[in-house]
């Protein structure tokens, strides 16, 4: 079987994010980049099910700059085979990024593609499906749970109040959700055996698309509010708050 | 004249709530751009409570009607709204477990770009721009859409339903175009006991570490139970640790909410929570350290022992109801 996993290096959850001078892009400065986690599933999933099936190819694909070379290391790390780099600047425009994704995978014959079911940089939550789209493949998203046996495949996905289950056929496109598996650690053989694997560089211009940055801004701060009292002798006052006050209960 | 279509969503043949938003939504768009509204209704049959579309501010009500669409059907919604899509000014969509799946392939068929995940929009020189939080709430995003057809989905519980519009929509039926599936989806698995998701819930309940163990989520579900129409959350610490499924997961690597009352109980505060929860309208904090970064973006707070405050705000707010 041979899998692709599409990744994004993303800044840490736990990095305190300022807007850069321009208004439009982050403040790098002292931001510590991290494989996108909700790929970090994608990325087991894909060496469990190549590790299940005793043979095939595991392949990470990442849009990005040089930098991402690092984070494409890290999965080689983690045991996926080779890794391809689509140099170039990403777009705000999840459309544009999928185009160049659709133009690699399609023409790597790939048995199944993982995505991650969204960034945590642009949230854009879109990628994965319209690749999917584009390739004429069936899509299953945000999943949280998957067995691909005798070219099928199943998965569970979570929905408002329940858990969906579905089918299809491969080849396919599957985006993880938290849930789906426990990411594992590269080990130190990994990483030294990682520096070995091939990394491919394959430069490409990334459309602007239909989607303009006007700009990016910082929420308004929420005011500290008050400390009611404490204990539970305070609770009658902060229930008194919140119905005459706030008026939300 | 130019037109918006709204993508409403339907469970088990009953509209949900969150169509009434989007319809809400994009009558917004529509007031901007001196369009009408078209609410389009996927379903299998009859579908309730698509009265209350026209009061929201409908024009139309299509339905495409198949026997294949009583459950989700991807590539049959997508093939629909697409076969249509094409004529709207503007499409939008709920970014809901449906809407999150639906949307990009919609946008990837029409080769329309899409914003995701909008908490504001407004039209501005006849364009739609939308601001959509990313990095999960630390930074607001705004976006122009200069496509033929803006394709945007709206954050739940964002919205407020307004069905002060009372028009009375016109019903128009609408073709399933000839499509492939290529997905199915089988079943809808209800958990054992009705669970209200984070996202949809106006109360929503939060415990952190501060609870022990797992079993203490009790004191949390009691409160929930008291309130009605609240739901239980959990930060990552404690879903990493197992105590809690991750769909209940508030934060950065869980879910955005934004509900009307956030309770955070046992909660320190860190950084990927508050992204989670910040846009809340009221936030409340009980926690035994006074200095933790909690307290900073809560309106309400109770210093102490959550193991005495939470049975004693259970008991007060039951007390409360029973008036």
């Amino acid at each position: 079987m041979k899998i692709a996993v599409c990744l994004k290096r993303v800044p840490d959850t736990t990095a305190k994010i300022v807007v850069g001078g321009d208004g439009k892009s982050i403040d790098e400065a002292g931001v510590k980049f991290v494989p996108n986690p909700y790929d970090e599933y994608a990325l087991e999933a894909a060496i469990a099910l190549k590790e299940k099936a005793g043979a095939g190819e595991t392949v990470v694909i990442s849009v990005g700059g040089d930098s991402s070379q690092e984070t494409i290391r890290t999965a080689l790390a983690m045991g996926i085979d080779r890794g391809v780099l689509i140099q170039g600047a990403g777009s705000a425009d999840g459309l544009e990024v999928a185009k160049a994704l659709a133009a690699e995978i399609g023409a790597g014959g790939y048995d199944l593609v993982l995505f991650g079911k969204l960034a945590v940089d642009d949230y854009n939550h879109q990628v994965g499906v319209m690749v999917g789209e584009l390739l004429g493949l069936p899509v299953i998203s945000a999943v949280s749970a998957l067995t691909v046996e005798n070219g099928a495949v199943s998965a569970e996905r979570e929905i408002e109040g329940g858990v969906e289950v579905l089918s299809c056929s491969l080849p396919a496109v599957v985006t993880a959700d938290k849930g789906i598996n426990t990411p594992r650690l590269p080990s130190l053989k990994g990483i030294m055996a990682a520096k070995k694997k091939p990394l491919e560089s394959k430069p490409t211009t990334i459309g602007a698309g239909g989607l303009t940055l006007a700009g990016l801004s910082l929420p308004a701060e929420r005011q500290a509010g008050r400390i009611v009292g404490e204990g539970p002798d305070a609770v009658p006052a902060l229930v008194q708050l919140l119905r005459n006050e706030a008026k939300v209960i | 004249m130019a037109a918006i279509l709204a993508v409403t969503e339907q469970r088990q043949g009953a509209l949900r709530k969150v169509s009434l938003e989007v319809v809400t939504a994009a009558r917004t768009v529509a007031d901007g751009l001196g369009a009408t509204v078209d609410a389009l209704v996927l379903g299998s049959g009859n579908v309730e409570g698509t009265a209350a579309l026209g009061g929201h501010g409908a024009n139309r009500v299509l339905t495409a009607s198949h026997d294949g669409f009583g459950l989700y059907n991807p590539d049959g919604y997508a093939a629909t709204i697409a076969s249509i899509g094409a004529n709207y000014a503007a499409i939008v969509f709920a970014a809901s477990a449906m809407g999150r799946d639906l949307a990009p392939r919609v946008a990837a068929k029409l080769g329309q770009s899409l914003a995701t995940d909008v908490t504001a929009l407004s039209v501005e020189g006849g364009k739609l721009v939308v601001t959509r939080p990313v990095y999960a709430g630390k930074v607001l995003q705004k976006l122009v859409l200069s496509g033929s057809t803006a394709i945007v989905s709206v954050r739940p519980n964002t919205f407020a339903a307004d069905g002060s519009k009372g028009l009375t929509a016109e019903a128009v039926a609408v073709t399933v175009p000839e499509f492939t599936q290529r997905v199915t989806v089988k079943e809808i698995k209800a958990p054992e006991q009705a669970v209200l998701d984070v996202t949809e819930a106006n109360i929503v309940v939060s415990g952190g570490r501060g609870l022990k163990e797992p079993g203490n989520f009790k004191l949390l579900e009691d409160l929930a139970a008291a309130l009605g129409s609240a739901a239980v959350g959990a930060s990552r610490a404690v879903v990493d640790a197992g105590w809690r499924e991750h769909g209940a997961q508030v934060g950065q690597t869980g879910k955005t909410v934004a509900p009307s009352l956030y309770f955070a109980v046992g909660i320190s505060g860190a950084i990927q929570h508050l992204a989670g929860m910040r846009t809340s309208k009221v936030i409340v904090a009980i926690n035994k350290d006074k200095d933790a970064p909690i307290f900073k973006v809560a309106d309400y707070g109770i210093v102490g022992d959550l193991f005495e405050v939470l049975p004693r705000l259970t008991d007060e707010i039951r007390k409360l109801k029973a008036e």
